[in-house]
């Protein structure tokens, strides 16, 4: 039995994922270290192992996600355990059930973990603080966080590039409503990598047009923001492009989807001006001809398929983290 | 029923006879007869041993939600005016976004009738600007005036039409009560939760900017110099709304405005959870909807620049905005929270933290809980004249004590200052002589 297990070494000790900005160096370092370990577990014939055998994860789901929740639903029964899915349309959010009672209710049925997706910021923090004995997952809050997708962009530089360190990351789009971007600017930050963003300043936070940023302990004081996109791609070794919501035209923030596309989208001439083995990400789901070019998105720079598997693996090794490592010591 | 108190040997302050010593007191059928160095106890008067603690005029708070009628889940004028004699207070101004709203004189009546009945201090409602509240027509506002309402205010929301306000600025100039607005410009303010800045931006919530409150004070102040009307901005809470004022007072334009205390000590890192330092990892305690409140929380520089006004003048006075909540209103994700601070049980203890903080006196702070407010009503209350109504506080200016929501006589629960230990405390509050705290 055990030789099946996953060859996983220790834990991070966290009782939740809720973002980025609460793992270290090398607390993430460890999530890659056990997520090669489940990647040699997606590659065997039979992939599944016992290691979550008896536990119950839910997921919870307010948003509709296909991939993500499937990543997460596969992620679960490739370790064996009972996954339960409870989306919108299926819940009782409907009938007006709050947050507050559904909270309650899954921590009455012993949840060992929530994987929660809502469409308000700080939506797992709710959960985290009213359920004492589960450990939530935040899947997506609002405009605020995507852990898990953070981890798995890093996980995928790191397997490109070697290293993060050092590497420059341009991030291109909606910085203002990505929480994509707003995880991955704590863990890019953590794993010591010069982020550049580039967009309008229109999908910019403001703060990051303020000095206050470049005050001396402010955590992104070295992020550089550039608004030329020709610039900002020059010796870049990953870009990574968000996904523009055609409501944000509606909203004022660009006169159009024609000219976003012209200034600020990723096309095969653009990236010769990256560095020649620079890689090509997106969270999904992409908006073809819009933020990226379709010769790009499936290109050979392109890693965007390869995002998808590795997540399967990332949320294996949180799950299995989260569930079955003593984070007591580290939490009080 | 006679009431006869002797307060004895007790500091008293009251700013509106830049009165400030260690006197005795004594209240003759609750009216305040005289204040002397030692005044002998009269036969049948209680005496109030006040040694070691400040006695000055009831507070007056001119903006606060009592919910009734229509939210008694959240407070009843019952509660909310228990919670006020508890925080000092003797004199309250009811805001008229009930359900129904109060825009219409039986709904007032109904108030007045229901303060008459439950309410052990004086509650002074104010009518609402438009029928509804929804800022198309205006209330019958001559006939609320007749009812005795203080003013007329659309508070919870804006005047939004700038015609409207107006004629409503024009309208009630003739009555000689002001309109208080709640400036909020909505096209910049919709969907945000909290203030906008780098907080707003950790944690993905929309903030409002400073701007969409400070375009509305500038639009009103134009239109107080157009029909000279007088408008009172209530909750001002920007550095950028002060000087706005500051500037329409020096022209002589009708212009006041308000502070709440939490604008007064409490800044956005706040809704991260009780933590100074906003780059700090957030914890589960982050997203503390207890400290979502409209207008929001500002930044640090922002809170400053409101002491300063208080201190300069420019802040006419201060006013809680006490705005309860239940439970069930503020157990929910920020987003769909409530906004509102249940204040009233705190708002001094808060304020004399500015005090011990050397930001301003405490004969200042007493002003503008007592004197200032008073002027701004035009009533002879607020006061501790030989001949007026023995509306009184005692407090206890170096007692520290915890704030415990659970203890709240408001039904109102939703403090973001749960357990944080403040100095200064109310020892007994006194209307028209009768102890009723």
């Amino acid at each position: 039995m055990t030789t099946n297990e996953p060859n996983t070494r220790n834990s991070i000790r966290h009782k939740h994922i809720l973002d980025l900005d609460e793992l270290n160096r090398s607390d993430i370092e460890l999530i890659f270290e056990n997520t090669d370990s489940m990647m040699e577990v997606l590659n065997r014939g039979i992939r599944k192992v016992p290691a979550l055998r008896g536990k119950t994860i839910i997921t919870l789901f307010y948003e509709s996600s296909t991939r993500t929740r499937v990543s997460f639903e596969q992620a679960g029964k490739i370790l064996s355990a009972d996954v339960i899915n409870v989306s919108s349309d299926g819940s009782s959010s409907k009938k007006g059930e709050s947050l507050y009672n559904t909270a309650l209710t899954l921590q009455a049925m012993k949840a060992d973990a929530v994987v929660i997706r809502h469409q308000h910021s700080g939506a797992g923090y709710f959960l985290a603080q009213q359920m004492d004995s589960t450990s939530i997952i935040n899947a997506g809050d609002g405009m605020h966080a995507h852990p898990t997708q953070s981890l798995l962009d890093l996980y995928t530089i790191k397997k490109h590039l070697g290293t993060i360190s050092s590497k420059k990351v341009v991030i291109v789009g909606d910085l203002l409503y990505s929480r994509v971007a707003r995880s991955n600017l704590w863990g890019l930050t953590t794993m010591g990598a010069n982020i550049v963003l580039c967009g309008p300043k229109t999908l910019l936070p403001q703060d990051f047009l303020d000095s206050r940023l470049r005050e001396t302990n402010h955590p992104f004081r070295d992020i550089q923001i550039e608004e030329n996109i020709d610039t900002a791609l020059e010796g870049a070794d990953v870009v990574m492009t968000l996904r523009l919501q055609s409501e944000r035209q509606k909203a004022g923030h660009l006169p159009s989807l024609r000219e976003y596309s012209r200034r600020f989208g990723v096309t095969s001439e653009r990236l010769k001006i990256a560095k020649p083995n620079a890689i090509i990400m997106h969270p999904g789901p992409m908006n073809e001809g819009i933020e990226i070019e379709s010769d790009v998105a499936h290109g050979p720079q392109s890693v965007i398929e390869s995002q998808v598997t590795t997540g399967v693996a990332i949320r294996m090794a949180v799950l299995y983290d989260l569930i079955t490592g003593n984070h007591s010591e580290k939490e009080s | 029923m006679a009431v006869n108190v002797l307060i004895k040997g007790g500091r008293i302050i009251d700013p509106s006879q830049s009165i400030d010593e260690i006197s005795d007191l004594l209240v003759t059928d609750g009216i305040i007869t005289e204040i002397k160095t030692s005044i002998d106890r009269p036969r049948n008067s209680e005496v109030f041993d006040a040694q070691g603690k400040i006695v000055c005029p009831g507070f007056i708070d001119l903006h606060c939600h009592l919910r009734e009628p229509g939210e008694e889940y959240k407070e009843t004028i019952e509660t909310g005016t228990a919670a006020a004699a508890a925080g000092g207070f003797t004199t309250v101004c009811a805001m008229p976004n009930t359900v129904p709203a109060m825009d219409n004189q039986s709904v007032v009546e109904y108030v007045i009738k229901k303060a008459k009945e439950t309410a052990q201090i004086r509650v002074l409602p104010i009518g609402s600007v438009t029928i509804g509240r929804k800022g198309k027509q205006l209330s019958e506002m001559s006939e609320l005036a007749q009812l005795g309402v203080i003013g007329f205010s659309d508070d919870g929301d804006p005047v939004e039409d700038p015609n409207i306000m107006r004629q409503a600025l024009s309208y009630s100039a003739g009555l000689n009560l002001p309109i208080i607005n709640h400036c909020e410009v909505s096209a910049l303010a919709d969907g945000a939760s909290m203030n906008e800045g780098w907080v707003s931006n950790r944690l993905g919530l929309k903030g409002m900017p400073n701007s969409a409150e400070e375009i509305m004070v500038a639009r009103d102040l134009s239109l107080a110099e157009l029909t000279g009307g007088h408008i009172h901005i209530a909750h001002a809470s920007t550095m950028g709304t002060l000087n706005l004022i500051k500037a329409a007072k020096a022209r002589g334009i009708r212009g006041t405005c308000e502070v709440t205390p939490h604008h007064l000590t409490l800044s956005e890192t706040l809704v991260m959870g009780p933590t100074e330092d906003s780059f700090v990892p957030l914890s589960p305690d982050a997203y503390d909807t207890n400290a979502k409140v409209n207008p929001p929380l500002r930044n640090q520089s922002d809170v400053r620049s409101m002491v300063e006004g208080l201190r300069d003048g420019t802040i006419d006075v201060i006013a809680t905005d006490h705005a309860p909540h239940n439970q069930v209103d503020k157990m929910t994700t920020f987003q769909d929270a409530a906004f509102g601070i249940s204040v009233l049980e705190t708002a001094f203890g808060s304020l004399m933290t500015l005090v011990d903080n050397g930001h301003i006196d405490i004969n200042t702070l007493i002003k503008k809980l007592t004197a200032d407010p008073a002027k701004f009503l035009g009533m002879d209350i607020g006061s501790l004249k030989k001949g007026s109504s023995a509306d009184i506080t005692v407090f206890d200016p170096c007692e520290t004590w915890i704030v415990n929501s659970q203890t709240f006589l408001s039904k109102g629960k939703n403090t973001p200052i749960e357990g944080i230990l403040l100095k200064g405390k109310i020892k007994a509050t006194f209307f028209k002589g009768r102890k009723i705290y």
